[in-house]
This record gives structure tokens, sequence and C-alpha cells, in this order.
């Protein structure tokens, strides 16, 4: 059981401009009990970064389909790290092919949730790798 | 059509058998309710004359033009783009010699965000969703024995800067600009609304774009300078009627635009062209596609008196939906993209992309795009349905749902115009939160189980295991790209570059048209990412509204 409501930050880093993901995600968190902020478009991975500071997230969700999802996790992680946010939960979607899932997932980074994902899979996600942490 | 009384005796006989409307049955995505059974009563009033005509006449319902698919195809257009000019050329090359009609370019994010490879934000992206133009050396090796005088190419590409180094090339192999036949996607409102791709505020967009409007309508007679996009909207999550309510209201939009530089709107109009999705429906699509012909003449007519028919014609190309495609079971969107482009040929689309089944996953392989071609080819060579033009005219169920499409399209087109219109709709993110809206209630009935996709909520296999060879772009070609650049950078006259630069930013500054000083900037080897700051020095940036 988690004991706060979870903050989550849902991003788009990078210059792709694919939102409708994102903005249904951040919706049906919001429906679902979450507090959640929406960044919006053309994120880069540091102001991704400064903003989980600032609101005080638990968790990030990023949203990337323009296959730049190598480059952009590792610095996101790389980031936070710096920051001190090392237990703040990283996880995302998009055009994302099971293989490169399997190597972010090595990394260190959370769920990732291809097209056809349920909502509802994602809300689970984050419920339980939060309370693992808290 | 039909006399009174029969009609009459008809529709109490069929409600009598049961078959109404009511709060059972089904709506499309577009909220509008279908009956099981249509009969001549529910199209009493069609007017042959009035509302369907012949094709290639005014109100154009039944198609755009007099003969169709009999006297020519529609193009086949595959979009294509990835890593640099040499990747792209070669995949041209290839769709080319298997069959495609037409050429259908887009280019990296980078590039479309006016920002060049070398760009801090570019790092990553370049080349990953489409090809990376730099500077002219770029288009001209992607365009590298392509005759161009004998093809059309389409760029999806919002800004003058793509189009003016075409333009360069086509001077370089001395083809007068009055042969060149093509499509600028240009579309200001789609770029911030719909794809979110701009460079600059909307209204510095609509400047720029406005001003190619104008010199095509001088010198380039057969280049659509306009692609109004109702694919992007489509594709972000709204609805049938809303992606068809957005795009005619843009094309307004732009006819009140052209008329703003003092045009005449029959100097202009005929050349505006569309774009729309394809999308699962297979009826509300096709009669969408009748409904926004019928709906443009009338509009061209009434609205802005155009004198010549070619005005009133509405020409569209065709995308079936990216958004339809799954990742689970990925060979089941070969089938999706079939149905879709059925439509899209049952609806007389004139330019057509079918996409591959690969999509949700990765940028088409080559195996994967031959079929999406070939998918193309065997509908225009087996099926038999491009004997008779507007073949599902006169079903009674057909008319009625163009005629309820319309309906609800007039009266969202209205809303638009009461707000001021799409510029403004758009500035007030109107748009954006009607799309989101749909977008959710979509994924909501997905969620539910209410709405079916084979393979993802039902007949799903979780423990299936990925056959497929997705195509992957190497870190490499990044690389090779800022190689690229480097040499164009180092190799070019750089006053001469500066000057040019000056030169448009002055033109630009002064409120003037900037297509010719951009070819001559493109021509002085200036980058996307100098014209791509040029613009944001002179008109500002925007940033995304958010939800």
């Amino acid at each position: 059981m988690i004991k706060r409501i979870p903050r989550i930050l849902i991003a788009k880093p990078g210059l792709d401009g694919h939102d409708r993901g994102a903005r249904i995600v951040a919706s049906a968190l919001r429906d679902a009990g979450m507090e959640v902020i929406y960044s919006g478009l053309h994120q880069t991975p540091e102001m991704i970064a400064n903003t989980a500071l600032q609101e005080n997230v638990d968790a990030i969700g990023l949203s990337i389909l323009s296959g730049a999802h190598m480059t952009i996790f590792p610095k996101v992680r790389a980031l936070l790290k710096e920051k001190g946010l090392d237990d703040v939960l990283l996880f995302g979607g998009g055009v994302i092919p099971l293989e490169d899932a399997q190597k972010l997932k090595a990394e260190g980074i959370g769920g990732i949730f291809p097209p056809g994902s349920s909502i509802q899979s994602i809300v689970d996600y984050i419920k339980e790798a939060l309370s693992k942490r808290d | 059509m039909f006399k009174k009384e029969k009609m009459r005796a008809i529709r109490l006989a069929s409600e009598k058998e049961g078959f109404v409307e009511d709060l059972e049955s089904p709506l499309t995505e577009s909220g509008i309710s279908i009956k099981s059974l249509y009969t001549p009563a529910d199209i009493s009033e069609l007017d042959y004359f009035e509302d369907l005509g012949f094709p290639g006449k005014p109100p154009f319902t039944r198609g755009a033009y007099t003969e169709m698919y009999r006297k020519q195809l529609w193009t086949h257009r595959q979009v294509c783009g990835y890593g640099t000019a040499e990747e792209t050329n070669e995949r041209l090359r290839l769709l080319n010699k298997i069959g495609q009609t037409g050429l259908n370019i887009v280019p990296d994010t980078p590039t479309i965000y006016g920002l060049d490879s070398d760009d801090p934000l570019a790092e990553g992206e370049v080349g990953r969703e489409g090809v990376a133009i730099d500077s002219l050396e770029d288009m001209r090796d992607m365009l590298e024995g392509i005759p161009l005088e004998d093809v059309s190419t389409s760029i999806i590409y919002n800004y003058p800067i793509l189009f003016c180094m075409y333009l360069a090339v086509a001077e370089e192999r001395e083809i007068p600009f009055s042969k060149l036949a093509g499509t600028l996607q240009n579309d200001t409102f789609t770029i911030t609304a719909g794809a979110k791709a701009w460079i600059v505020p909307p209204s510095g967009s609509l400047k720029l774009s406005t001003d190619v409007l104008e010199f095509c309508s001088k010198y380039m007679p057969r280049w659509n300078p306009i692609s109004l996009v109702g694919y992007h909207y489509r594709e972000a999550g709204c609805t049938a009627v809303q992606e068809i309510a957005f795009t005619l209201s843009s094309g307004i939009a732009y006819v009140e635009a052209g008329l703003s530089r003092g045009l005449k709107v029959d100097e202009f109009a005929p050349r505006l062209s569309f774009f729309f999705d394809a999308h699962n429906d297979f009826f509300e699509e096709v009669c969408k596609f009748r409904a926004a012909r019928r709906l443009w003449a009338r509009i061209m007519k009434e609205k802005f008196h155009a004198q010549d028919p070619n005005s009133m014609r509405l020409r569209f190309h065709t995308q079936t939906a990216g958004c339809s495609l799954t990742a689970q079971q990925p060979l089941n969107n070969i089938i999706r993209t079939t149905i879709q482009a059925l439509a899209a040929v049952m609806g007389g689309t004139q330019s057509l992309h079918t996409n591959s089944y690969d999509e949700a996953l990765a940028l088409p392989s080559e195996e994967a795009v031959r079929i999406a071609l070939r998918t193309q080819q065997i509908i225009a060579h087996e099926s038999g349905i491009t004997r008779t033009i507007d073949p599902l005219a006169g079903s009674y169920f057909i008319e009625a749902l163009t005629n309820q499409i319309e309906s609800s399209t007039q009266d969202l087109i209205k809303k638009i115009d009461e707000m001021g219109g799409m510029l403004s709709a758009v500035e007030k993110n109107f748009i954006q939160r009607q799309i989101t809206e749909s977008a959710i209630k979509r994924h909501q009935k997905i969620e539910s189980g209410q709405e079916k996709v084979v393979g993802v909520n039902v007949f799903a296999e979780p423990s299936e295991k990925l056959n497929i060879e997705i195509m992957k772009i190497p870190l490499e070609l990044e690389q090779k790209q800022l190689a690229r650049l480097k040499k164009a950078r180092r190799e070019r006259d750089e006053a001469k570059t500066r000057k040019a630069l000056h030169k448009l930013e002055d033109v630009a500054r002064k409120g003037l048209n900037t297509i010719e000083a951009t070819i001559e900037a493109a021509k002085a080897m200036a980058t996307t990412g100098e014209i791509g700051a040029l613009y944001r020095r002179v008109y500002g940036t925007y940033t995304d509204p958010g939800l």
C-alpha cells in the first residue's frame, strides 16, 4: 500500500511532436487519483530533471515515438542520479521495440509500455513499484 | 428523387419492421447513429443534380474528375525518408523501381524544427523520423538520378526552406519552375494543432506559408503550394467529422490569406490541395470524402464566389491510419491497411500512401513497404473497383451517411467561424482540446473493451513472439550527417552565405514575399538551421500550450 498520493511527471523529451499517448496517459493517471504534471513538448533531459526536482515527483513517464529512446532515457537517468533523485521511478512508452526495452530495463529504467498497453497496466505498475520503494 | 407517397409508405413500413434509429443504435466515432437498414425514405429529399451531380463538375460529390481512374489511377505515393540523403535516395529509387508513381519525402525532426543536425537539441534525433536535410547539398544528393520534370514530388514540410532548396536543385538542372509538379505541405494549422511541428508561432507560420501560395500562383501552375492536412488531427485522436471540419476551416483561412495578398480567388484556389486519413470505419470514411468534396464546392461558391469550377474542386491525397496499427500481431496491419486503402479508393482519392505492417514498431522495412505498395497495385489492377466512378453512390445508406456527415461538419465549421476562424481557434487552444477530448474518449472505449482491437483487446496472444525483422537506424548515420554538414559549411563561400541571409532577413522584416530571397540563400548554401534561426528572430518562438 502506498501511503500518499503519487506525484507523476509525464514528459515529452526531444523534438518528437506526437503527444496523443502522453496526453491520454496524463489524463488517465489523474482520473486514477494521482497528481500529474504534464510537461508539454520539447523538453530537454535537463528540463525534465529540474522539473522532477522542483515538483518533488515520485515517478517520471517519458513518451518517445522518435526512435531516440536509447539516447534520451540514459541521459535522464544520469541527470536524476546527479541531482540525488535516484529513487525517482523512470518509466515510459512510445515506439520502443522489445529488444530496446529489455536493454533499457537492464540499465535501471522501469516499465516500458509499447503501443497497445492498457492504462490499467501502467497504473498497477506505478502503484506496485512505488509501494516496493516505500 | 422518389415519389412522396411511396416514400411515406416505405418509411412507415420500415419503422413497423423495426429498422429505426434508437438509443441502442451503434454510433460511429463521430457520434452518428447507424441503423441496421436504410431505405429510399432515408434519402427522399436527395436531388441528383443539386446533391450529387457528375464527377468533375460541381458539387463534385461523385469525384474530382470526369474520368477518374479509367483515365489515370491515383498516384501511388509512399512516404520516404530516413538517415542521410544517400539512404533516402536509395529507398526512393527502390520505391520508384517497384512501382510507386510519385515521391513523398519526410524530413527528420531537427529539419522540421529548423535546426541543423549539430544543434544540441538535435542529438539522438538526426535521421530518425525522416531524412536529415541541412543544406542544398543534402537536397541535391537525395534527388540524384530522379527526373524531377517527369515525376511529382510531395514534400512534407511546412516552411519555405526545403521548398526553396528543391527549386534550387531544379534550377541547377535547368528545369523551369513552371514545369515542376508537386506539393508542399505548408499548412500552418496542422503543424500547430495536429502534428506539432512548428518553427515559429502560427501568425509567422501563416505569413511564410502564404508567401509560398503567392509565389506559386504566379510561377508554378503545376505545384500545390498547400496541402490542407486533416490526417494529423485524426492521428492525434479526433473524429472523422472533426477531421474534415478542421481541414476545411483551414482551407477557408488560406483562401482569406490569399485574398488579403490581393490575389483573386480563381488565381490560386484551384491549386489548394487536401490530405486526409483513411481510418477503420469503412463507410464513414467513404462518406467523409464525399461530404468533404460537396462541402468545399459549396463553400467556394457561396462564401468566396469562385467563378472557375476548378476553384471548387477538392483534390486529395490519403494516408491510411497510422494510429490504427498495432504492435501486437503486426501482420494483422496488412489487413487494416487494405481495408483503409479500399475506403480511400472508393472515396475517390487522387493519391495514396499505404502504411507498412511494421510501422507501430519502426520505420518501414523494405519487405514491409513492398507489401504496402503491392496492396495499392492489387486494388488498382485486380479488384475491378476502378472501372466505375463513385461506385457506392445511390446506396441509401451511403447517401444518408454522407448527408449526416456534411451536416455535422457544417455545424463545427460554423462554430470555428464564430470563434474568429481557424487561426483564432488554434491560438485559443480550442482545436487542440477538441482533439484531446476525442482521443481520450476513444481510448476509454478501447480500454473498456467497448471498442475491439483484434490482437490487442480481443484475440490477443500475450505470449506471442515477434517474428519480423524491423528496421534499425544506426547511430552512425547521425555521425555521417554531421560530417556532411561540416563539409558543406567548410566548402561554401561564407561571405556569399552571410550576404544572402542578411538579404533574406531584411526582406522578412519588411513583410515582403520571402521566396526569391530564400532560393538565393539556399543556393548560397545557407543551412536549415540558419534560416530557422532567422525565422525565430523575425517571428518569435512558440511554446506548446500543454493540456
